[in-house]
This record gives structure tokens, sequence and C-alpha cells, in this order.
């Protein structure tokens, strides 16, 4: 446990050291966060001003709290495990008394936590000037969220390790980091709200992970999944982490072999 | 008499080497980086692991250190299975690969030190006098507070040796520590690697390029050749079995046609007719100092230079004598 502490604490201050970098994404996310809050909201107006259980105010606060949580989940980019296997440093991590998933799980959550201020209020912010959140009145929904968050955060760690231990196996990686971003944009509801699927795109995405990334904490932030409902999503959440991390595992584990075998 | 520390037996590694032939085929060569090597290390000692590049000796230490499986033979380190007990060497033992970094890249140096005393699980009452001690010996007060990446590499070394050491393995190995490093900081990682072993009785295992830190650091010697042990034994030994002389290069202000003998050393040439000599001589018998002074009684000294014998040279000269049928193995 406190190593696991001491990890967090450590990915956390690998990213306050970079200020300016994290001042330009919150920046970034909250004028994406105007784009698309408008774009939802038309889509709403067009449909009607109904769509799927949104209306107006609570697609554009969607649009809001998914941009304050693409930092933390990390939606674009996560390949650190993927250079170190590619250069070899990996050996370091094989020669340390401790179980690499679990420290770079620590350091990925310590990023989030990180991230989860500094580029998750401004967006926020702009959502409440400019077009209002709908959010809920009541703690419980935000504690639940609280959980959710962490849930979704971990569960991009899983699949981003899973697609990074490519390299063990392709020297080229960026072909299958590619394909991960561009599945986690459709179907977490990065771009559009998962409830807007067609069925079966609906289908698709809900034998995925993905959705566990941001519509299943925005779900329950919002409150549009309450109680049981809630508890349903954060279960679902929690499976598809205990799944991805185990395969995860022996995939490692399969990797460090070829590694320590054929010397790779 | 107890258990080596390490101990090497038989041990062969190899690599498939797959090379493309015509537009589809590839063949498939199987080279030996490690070839029957067998060695003990008792605990206590500092070994000099020797040999020129691609001689196998990065491969003989991932094989040591359980992080490469080897193709036959058997390595026990600090009396565990080093590929099934990797988490638990891992404990008892300090690695610097001199070309990989164990530090976290961009945060200060002193966080390393607290994420290692995490992962090793050091108690929290007494890893900060450990590392305050490798902090006082190692000088790296200085920039504790800085970024690892903006550490010189001298600076960066002597953190990679504190992190080693942070847990005080029982045994240290260094893959070429000194690689890129000047002088004055060779100088220093010298002084305090000896003082380490002197104070916790570390056991040492060093590859390296430089016959210094082999004369300085270690008694003991093992010469790799193409995955083989091909000498193991003393540094003197070493050199005087191949010959492996240092060459003083003096110049004189005036010609001097004959300095005539210097004790312990051997005249190898007087060149530009008297301005230059060279005289070879092997640490054991005389110094650099003592050969200087008897020059010095003879002509004035304008300008002296010493070459030293590489490694490349000693391991070619052992090569060569076991062509001819000589075993320098068998050799004290």
């Amino acid at each position: 446990m406190r190593l696991f502490a001491t990890l967090v604490v450590l990915g956390f201050r690998r990213w306050s050291t970079y200020r300016l970098a994290t001042a330009a994404g919150a920046f970034t996310n909250t004028v994406f966060g105007l784009i698309k809050a408008s774009i939802t909201v038309g889509a709403i107006g067009a449909a009607g001003g109904e769509l799927a259980g949104y209306d107006a105010q609570t697609g554009a606060t969607y649009a809001w709290i998914v941009q304050a949580l693409i930092a933390p989940v990390n939606v674009f980019n996560w390949n650190e495990l993927a250079l170190r296997i590619r250069d070899g440093d990996v050996a370091i991590d094989l020669a340390r008394p401790m179980d690499p998933q679990f420290a770079y799980l620590a350091g990925f959550l310590g990023r989030a936590i990180h991230q989860f201020i500094p580029r998750g209020a401004p967006p926020l912010l702009a959502g409440a000037l400019i077009t209002g959140l709908a959010l809920p009145a009541t703690p419980l929904p935000y504690a639940l969220g609280l959980v959710s968050v962490v849930l979704g955060v971990s569960v991009s760690f899983s699949v981003w390790w899973l697609a990074n231990l490519a390299a063990f196996w392709l020297i080229e990686l960026r072909g299958v980091l590619t394909l991960n971003v561009v599945a986690m944009g459709i179907l977490s509801g990065l771009v559009i709200p998962v409830h807007w699927f067609p069925d079966w795109l609906a289908t698709v995405a809900a034998l995925t992970p993905y959705p566990s990334m941001l519509q299943a904490p925005v779900d329950v932030i919002t409150a549009r999944a309450e109680g049981t409902a809630a508890l349903g999503v954060l279960a679902v959440q929690a499976a598809w982490l205990a799944g991805v991390l185990l395969l995860g595992r022996l995939v490692f584990a399969r990797g460090a072999r070829k590694l320590v075998v054929q010397g790779g | 008499m107890t258990e080596p520390i390490i101990q090497v037996r038989d041990l062969r590694r190899e690599f498939v080497v797959r090379t493309p032939a015509g537009r589809l085929r590839r063949t498939r060569t199987v080279v030996a980086a490690v070839d029957g090597l067998s060695f003990d290390l008792a605990e206590g000692a500092a070994v000099g692991y020797i040999g020129a590049n691609g001689a196998g000796k990065s491969t003989t230490i991932k094989m040591l250190t359980g992080i490469l499986v080897p193709t036959a033979g058997t390595v026990r380190t600090c009396g565990l299975d080093p590929v099934r007990q990797r988490r638990e060497l891992a404990r008892q033992i300090g690695v610097v690969f001199g070309q990989r970094s164990q530090l976290w890249w961009d945060l200060p140096l002193a966080e390393s030190f607290r994420a290692l005393a995490a992962i090793h699980r050091l108690p929290e009452a007494s890893w900060p006098v450990r590392r305050d001690e490798l902090v006082d010996r190692l000088d790296l007060g200085e920039f504790l507070a800085t970024p690892v990446r903006q550490l010189s590499l001298g600076q960066r070394i002597r953190g990679e040796i504190a992190a080693a050491l942070l847990h005080s393995p029982r045994l240290l190995i260094l893959d070429e520590p000194t690689i890129g490093l000047d002088v004055l900081s060779k100088e220093r990682l010298r002084v305090f690697l000896a003082e380490q072993r002197a104070l916790h009785g570390t056991t040492l295992l060093l590859t390296t390029h430089d016959m210094d830190d082999v004369q300085r650091l270690t008694d003991r010697v093992l010469v790799v050749d193409h995955g083989r042990l091909v000498y193991d034994g003393t540094l003197p030994g070493l050199t005087t079995q191949v010959g492996a002389e240092r060459v003083m290069v003096v110049d004189l202000v005036e010609p001097v046609p004959d300095l005539g003998t210097v004790d312990g050393a051997r005249r190898v040439a007087v060149e530009s007719d008297g301005l230059r000599h060279r005289f070879a001589f092997t640490p054991e018998r005389t110094t650099a100092g003592a050969i200087l002074e008897a020059v010095g009684r003879r002509g004035q000294v304008r300008d002296l230079a010493i070459e030293e014998p590489d490694i490349e040279d000693v391991v070619r000269r052992l090569y060569l004598a076991q062509i001819r049928g000589d075993d320098p193995a068998a050799a004290p």
C-alpha cells in the first residue's frame, strides 16, 4: 500500500512539472468543449428538443463533463510502456522487486489526479457560464461519480496497457495505438453519447470496455443512472477492469517470457 | 566454506539471428553469445569481467540477474535461481547498466530514492540514514533537487550507483559504470566503490573497458572472448602472461641518444635522434614516477604521455596465445 501510494504521488509529481503543457491542454479542452456543446445542442434541436433522454441542457452538460474527463481518463495517448519495451528499458522494470502492472497503474492514477482539477475545472467553468450545467442537487451522484471516474481511469489504463504490450511482438506500434484511439473516440462516448448509437453500434460498444471509460462516469455524475442503476454501472466498470487487467497480466507474462527466452 | 554468491556452470546462451535471403526467405543462424562458461564468485570478492565488445559480458549479466534464460547450463545468484526467483533476487542485488537508467527521468533525483525505498520496502525509519550516507559519499547534495534529465552524465551515473546501493545489496553488478566519464569523475567513483566494499563487504562484479577500473577495484579478473572464459586470475598474472605493459613516452628538451637502462622498465624505442624515448613497464615492477625520476637525472623532460594497454589488445594477445597452443587459463 505504501508502494502504491508512493508511486501515485510520483505519477502526480511527474506531471506537475509540465505546467505549460497542462495550461495549453486545458485551453484546448475548453475550446473543443464549446464546439462540441454547440453541435450536441444543435443535434438535439434538430431532433425536436429531445434525443434519447437528453434535452439541450443535459446534452450540453454531457459534452462539458466529457471534455473535463478527457485528460484524466487519457483518451489520446499512453505509450510509456511500449517505449520501454522497444528500447529494452523494460528489463529495468523486470529487475525490480515489484509488479510492473501494479506500478504503472499507480503512475497512471497519479497522472489522472494531477489532471483532474487543472484540466477538468476550466471546461466545467466555461460550461457553467456559457450554456449552464444540469447537475444533480444531492451529494450521492457525486460520490458514486468519483468512484466511477477512478474506475474509468483504471479501465482506460488496462486497455492502454494491453495495446502497449504489442511492442513485445511488433517494432512499429503506431497502427495499434491509433486503432485504440479511434475505437476509444467512437465507442467511449467521447464524440456523441453511446445512448445515441443505432442498435447495432450500441451492441458493439457494449461488448467493449470503452463505454466504461467516459459514458459510465458521466451517466453516474449526471444521475442519468441513479441508485441501483448507478451501482449496476459501477459493477460493469469493475468487471471490465478486472477482466482487462487480468488479460493484460497474462499477455505481459507471455511478452516478458519471450523477451527473457528469445532475448528479443 | 559458504556457498558462492555467484555460481555458473557450463552456461550457454544462443541467439537466433535472421537475415533476409532472397525475396521471401530468411536464413536463420544460431549464434552463441555465451558458450560453456563456468566460474564461482565468493562472497565479498571484487571481480572484473572483461572482454571486447560482443564477447558476451552483458548477456552473462542478464542471465545472472534473471532477465535472460540460459539456453543450457545453470546459474545461481545469491543462492537463488535468477529467472524463477527474479523478484527475491532483486532485493539482494544492485545493478547499474551504464547504458540504461533506473532513475525517474523527469523527477528530481531525491524522488527516485523515495520510490526505490518504497519498491524495496525499506523501513521508513532507517532508509534516509542510508540515503544520507550515499549522498554524502557520492557528493549528490548539490543536485538532489534537480530533475534527472538535467543532470550531467557524471552526476547521473553517481545517482544511478546510489540508487543501486540504497537497499544495501549483498552483490553489486556494474555494467560499464565509468563509460564516458572524465578522469576526475572516474577517480571519485573508484574511491567511493573501494570504500563501500571495505565498509559493507559488498561483493562487486564489474564489466568495463577500462584497465584502470580493473586495477583499482578488483582482485580477480575474468576475461571472456567469443563467449568463452579465456582467463581467470589476477591482473598482474594477466599482464605477465600476455605482456600487456603500459608504455611511457618521454620527450626531452635536448636529444640524448642513449638514456641507459631504467630499473624495472624496458626500453622500447628511441625516436627523433634521442628526443623521444619509450619505456614499457608494468605497475607491479615500477611506477611511472620512478621512471620519470630516473630519466630526469639524465636529461631535461619536456613532455610525457602514458599509453595504456587496452582490453581489446589484452584479449587479442590471449587469443593468439591460445592459438599457439599455450593454455592461458591454466596460468596463475
